[in-house]
């Protein structure tokens, strides 16, 4: 087990810069997600890690030490990879065993090793079989029981779920997060799917185009998203977003109407800003942003509402089991601590 | 979709080809299975008569009959060995990211489209020729005594120029697939900190044990028929094959009905060795 820091890290690809000033400090024992949509740079980070990528700038330090310039089977860490990448040709015992093989270790260590994480992975009656005669969650398990046997620093997931279908992937979620929690070897995964990365994640890390948007809690991304990046990425269905201009302490949106804001936004007169609300939190009332009902999808817990009001699209999360048909005019509103506000110009979050 | 009639109508449609494609193959065939029952002289025509199975008695007894067993054995096993053996490291150094790539990649496969007479000749003037061959005056240059490839080492210099044409087929096919290794694969083991010996031996190997039984099984077929460059280079004495001893009863020695026999012989071991090939690339293929 070890911590992980990288310090200013840059990776180009030719002209291309793929990621920028890379700054990220994860303690010994945490559970990191990197999030951020496709192409952002998440797992050429993930490979700069392993060593399977060579930066062009910066530092990575895994525990104690540098390890720019150490081969990536010298800076003990394992990775499971999106295809699995096991060996076809040995069986699931000599794939799980065989880096340890390779490292001449005793048999004896081999075997118990093996045989522990196959245990821990309940793939004690699969040890015989290669690996096209398993199915795809096998697979999976086996990929992590290799990265396991080796006992590393620092594990490294590269999308590992995303082959396998949504109930599986559901199972192996939780499995990968109780795996940790009785190994507590420090973590690093990509995902893009955001369900993912709330539910497993200690921390997650929010990039996009090769930059480090937010770190945080899972929860602390939700209730205080750091830019209109983040608001958007994180939350499913998405924040609904209104452009709006400071009117006193209110915002005047596009249709004229008027919403109060918190009392932490630091804004002045006049400035053009993004104001954000999460579909659970916008409700129906007498009052307010007058809206047209467009959709309507009962979610059975949920009721999820489709309006065109303000000039936007919005939608709206109702516990409540609202009687509404395609054309019916409502007003909407939100508390004022429940709204999100950023600064048009920088994106950037002002309360 | 295929309702009766129009199944008919296809059977109709492709039985003209399936029947001149029969009789392409069954009319020779029958043709010299007949002449191998007869004492058939082209310098006695007229004379033909029915000896029964005396022709492949003396084939099968004739002295000439094991050399050129021996022969064909050896050509096809030391092609094989070499074209695999040469045609691997070749590909494994042809799949490294060298300075033009893509030209030493053309040359090498180059030999493979020279048609087999033009490189025998190639071979036999250019290279070994005792007096003006390249060889020649290499040895000589450094004070040894040229060798006469042909007469001291018939085979050896047959076995070389074939395996010259094969390098190349057995190249192609095992660094197409040395690419398609998964690259994932090639970082785990990267991670997993294999060394090269082992890196070739536990994944390299295995992934072109296909490949290189397609290699054997397809480079088999065309070295038991090897004739062109024993011909051309007229090391049929010492080094003559069983193609070539067809040849060598039929025309040299005007004998029809043994070189029907010889070449019925040669028809009948050619699918021995297809029965075991197959089988062992049905094998190799099926998982
Ligand atoms: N070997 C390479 N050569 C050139 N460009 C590359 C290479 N690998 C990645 N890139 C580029 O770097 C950028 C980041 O790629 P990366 O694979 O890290 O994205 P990602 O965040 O993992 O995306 P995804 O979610 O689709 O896997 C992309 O724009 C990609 O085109
Ligand atoms: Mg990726």
């Amino acid at each position: 087990m070890a911590s992980v820091s990288l310090r200013s890290v840059h990776k180009k690809f030719g002209p291309i810069t793929v990621l920028q000033s890379i700054d990220l400090d994860i303690e010994d024992g945490e559970f990191v997600v990197l999030v951020g949509p496709s192409g952002c740079g998440k797992s050429t980070l993930l490979r700069s890690i392993a060593g399977l990528e060579t930066i062009n700038g910066g530092e990575i330090h895994i525990g104690e030490r540098q390890v720019n310039h150490v081969a990536p089977k010298d800076r003990d860490i394992a990775m499971v990879f999106q295809s699995y990448a096991l060996y076809p040709h040995m069986d699931v015992r000599r794939n799980m065993g065989f880096s340890l093989n390779l490292r001449k270790s005793p048999t004896r260590m081999v075997v118990e090793r093996v045989s522990a994480a196959s245990t821990k992975l309940g793939l004690n009656s699969l040890l015989d079989r290669l690996p096209k005669q398993l199915s795809g969650g096998q697979r999976q398990r086996v990929a992590m029981g290799r990265a396991i046997v080796r006992n590393p620093q620092v594990f490294l997931f590269d999308e590992p779920l995303s082959n396998l279908d949504a109930k599986l992937r559901a199972t192996m979620r939780t499995e990968i997060k109780a795996l940790h929690q009785s190994l507590k070897t420090t973590a690093i995964y990509v995902t893009h799917d955001q369900v993912e990365a709330m539910t497993m994640a200690n921390r997650i890390v929010v990039m996009s185009d090769g930059v480090i948007q937010q770190v945080g809690a899972p929860l602390e991304l939700y209730d205080r998203p750091a830019n209109i990046f983040v608001a958007g990425f994180i939350g499913s269905p998405t924040m609904n977003f209104f452009d709006a201009v400071i009117d006193g302490k209110q915002a005047g949106l596009a249709d004229g109407s008027l919403l109060a804001l918190p009392a932490s936004a630091a804004v002045t007169e006049g400035q053009k800003v993004v104001i954000g609300i999460r579909p659970e939190h916008l409700h129906f009332t007498d009052t307010g942003i007058p809206g047209t009902v467009v959709v309507v999808e009962p979610l059975g817990m949920s009721t999820q509402v489709t309006l065109d009001a303000a000039r936007e699209r919005v939608t709206l999360l109702a516990l409540e089991r609202p009687v509404l048909a395609p054309g019916d005019r409502k007003h909407l509103t939100a508390r004022p601590q429940d709204i999100h506000v950023f600064d048009r110009a920088s994106g950037l979050r002002v309360n | 979709m295929a309702t009766q009639q129009t199944r008919l109508l296809g059977k109709l449609a492709v039985a003209p080809s399936v029947i001149v494609l029969f009789l392409w193959m069954i009319v020779p065939l029958a043709l010299t299975i007949y002449f191998s029952l007869l004492r058939y002289n082209l310098l006695d025509p007229g004379n033909e008569s029915f000896v029964g199975f005396f022709n492949y008695e003396y084939f099968l007894s004739d002295p000439a009959f094991f050399a050129a067993i021996g022969n064909s054995l050896k050509l096809v096993f030391a092609v094989l060995a070499i074209s695999i053996v040469g045609g691997t490291l070749l590909a494994l150094l042809l799949d490294q990211a060298i300075v033009g790539r893509n030209i030493v990649r053309l040359m090498v496969i180059a030999p493979f489209f020279i048609m087999p007479t033009v490189s025998a000749l190639v071979w036999k003037n250019m290279f070994m020729h005792p007096v003006s061959g390249l060889f020649a005056w290499l040895m000589k240059s450094v004070g040894l005594e040229p060798i006469d490839w042909f007469a001291q080492y018939p085979l050896t210099a047959v076995i070389i120029m074939v395996a010259w044409q094969w390098l190349p087929f057995a190249t192609l096919i095992l660094l197409t697939a040395i690419q398609s290794l998964d690259e994932e694969q090639k970082e785990a083991a990267e991670m997993d900190g294999t060394p090269p010996i082992s890196y070739f031996y536990y994944i390299v190997l295995p992934h072109l044990a296909r490949p290189i039984t397609v290699v054997i099984l397809i480079e088999t077929i065309f070295l038991l028929n090897v004739f062109a460059e024993i011909y051309v280079t007229g090391s049929g004495g010492p080094a003559g094959n069983l193609p070539y001893l067809v040849y060598f009863q039929g025309l040299l020695n005007f004998d029809v009905g043994g070189a029907s026999a010889g070449g019925i012989v040669a028809v009948v071991l050619a699918n021995i060795v297809a029965f075991f090939l197959i089988r062992m690339i049905g094998r190799n293929l099926e998982g």
